[in-house]
């Protein structure tokens, strides 16, 4: 807190809690309102909760990183040169989830191999059969 | 990159305006923020391509104490204390800047204390999963249902031309131990679950056996019905030992049993808190290192001052944000 009079960084370590304890709160109450615990019956849309708690998370990290962390106050191209090579993560969670996704479809492939190739075979007495 | 004001680039100081140590914490921080990711974006991929995943407000709904149903409170819990424990840090360095020794040192423990609270409680978390409730590394008792059902009783099974085995005990000194450690209740479910059924004529194998279902404290939930997508807990009977994979009827009257869920669970949760729990435990490791540092007045003595405290803090407001993106991947989503 190099810019700001130590009482000033004191008032924003104290602020920090506080904003950082509030959004933890809201990103739980949306997580157990969304999933009904709160109210009975009532649900949200995965669509609606999940970019809600992202873009919470995001910033709460965003608030630790540039005034705990003190990056905010660091010359620029400090905080690019360790802010830039993170933007390469959207790159690989796009890739990432696009790649589990397949092997979801390929998994769903083969058990419909399996299945075919199960009828051919003569049936087995092992119980129900549970997929 | 010249700033108008004042050219940084011209040599004889360092452009960042910042030490060689601090500068290199960051890009420490930075190549560290790569391998959390690296294994959260692994998480990711392998429960997108899961059809089925347990919701983590099922699994994770117990706390110290007894407290059960309590969904998500215990790890809110958590976070609160390592938030805590980041602005304690805050002020640690704030009183370095201001070269006020007793305060570094009296900040710095607050913030030992709040890692190593977070720490015990990550403890209670793993003991919960893996000794009461049976989640390993390769199995999973967590999942959710793909059918509509209803789960069936002994006698029922019985009528449907099952076969009842009695459990083989392990001695009767384990018995003897189990009931005293566990006390009456789990003495009733010992009673109630000590029986499993075969299919007729099927072998006497894990795959085969069909339990009634009752849950950790004994009480049989036979006749209860249940949705598609409904969480369930395979519950596992510490007498005997086994996961009682529990009988259900299905709407067209096909007798099934309840399956494991994705292994992959208990390994990527498992290996995943551990590693943010391994830099929670160094982290604690150096603040401890450095507060005893600060206690003798070696940050008096140097020309940084009490720079070492801030670096030690960037480590440990890293520890906080992965916690934050843990927390989200693992327990919200």
């Amino acid at each position: 807190m190099a810019h700001l009079t130590y009482e000033e960084g004191k008032k924003l370590a104290m602020k920090g809690l506080g904003i950082l304890a509030v959004v933890t709160l809201a990103e739980v109450f949306i997580a157990l309102i969304g999933n009904g615990h709160l109210i009975e019956g009532f649900r949200l849309a995965r669509w609606v909760m999940y970019p809600a708690m992202i873009l919470l998370s995001m910033y709460k990290a965003y608030f630790i990183i540039y005034n705990f962390m003190h990056l905010g106050f660091e010359v620029k191209s400090l905080r690019l040169s360790v802010l830039l090579p993170t933007t390469l993560l959207i790159w690989a969670i796009i890739a990432f989830l696009q790649e589990g996704y397949t092997w979801g479809e390929r998994r769903h492939d083969l058990n419909k191999e399996k299945i075919e190739m199960s009828r051919q075979a003569p049936p087995q007495s092992e119980g129900a059969v549970h997929e | 990159m010249a700033n108008t004001q004042e050219n940084l680039w011209e040599g004889g100081k360092s452009p960042f305006k910042a030490s060689y140590g601090k500068l290199m914490m960051w890009y420490f921080l930075l190549s560290d923020a790569f391998t959390f990711a690296g294994f959260l974006i692994a998480y990711g991929a392998l429960r997108f391509s899961s059809d089925i995943w347990p919701t983590p407000d099922f699994v994770f709904s117990t706390a110290p104490f007894g407290i059960e149903h309590a969904p998500l409170i215990f790890v809110t819990f958590m976070t609160f204390v390592l938030i805590a424990s980041s602005v304690t840090m805050v002020r640690a360095v704030q009183e370095g800047q201001q070269e006020n020794k007793n305060g570094v040192v009296f900040w710095l423990f607050m913030t030992i204390l709040g890692g190593l609270t977070f720490l015990g409680s990550q403890a209670w978390e793993w003991t919960n999963l893996i000794a009461h409730e049976g989640v390993t590394v390769t199995t999973n008792p967590f999942s959710r249902h793909t059918d509509a059902g209803v789960y069936l009783s002994g006698e029922e099974l019985l009528a449907a031309g099952f076969v009842e085995v009695p459990v083989a005990m392990h001695g009767a000194e384990h018995h003897g131990e189990a009931v005293a450690e566990h006390g009456d209740e789990h003495a009733a479910a010992e009673a109630a679950s000590a029986v499993y059924y075969l299919p007729k004529g099927a072998a006497d194998i894990p795959e085969n056996r069909y339990f009634v279902k009752a849950n950790h404290h004994g009480e049989v939930l036979a006749g209860e019905a249940f949705e598609p997508g409904d969480n369930y807990l395979i519950t596992y009977n510490h007498a005997t030992h086994l996961y009682e994979t529990s009988a259900y009827k299905t709407a067209d009257g096909s007798i099934k049993k309840e399956a494991f869920g994705p292994k992959t669970f208990g390994a990527l949760f498992f290996f995943i808190t551990g590693f943010h729990g391994f830099h929670v435990f160094s982290g604690v490791l150096f603040l401890l290192i450095i507060a005893i540092n600060a206690m003798s007045g070696l940050y008096v003595e140097r020309r940084n001052g009490y720079e070492m405290v801030e670096k030690v803090g960037l480590y440990w407001h890293f520890v906080d944000l992965v916690w934050v993106f843990v927390f989200l991947v693992f327990y919200l989503l």
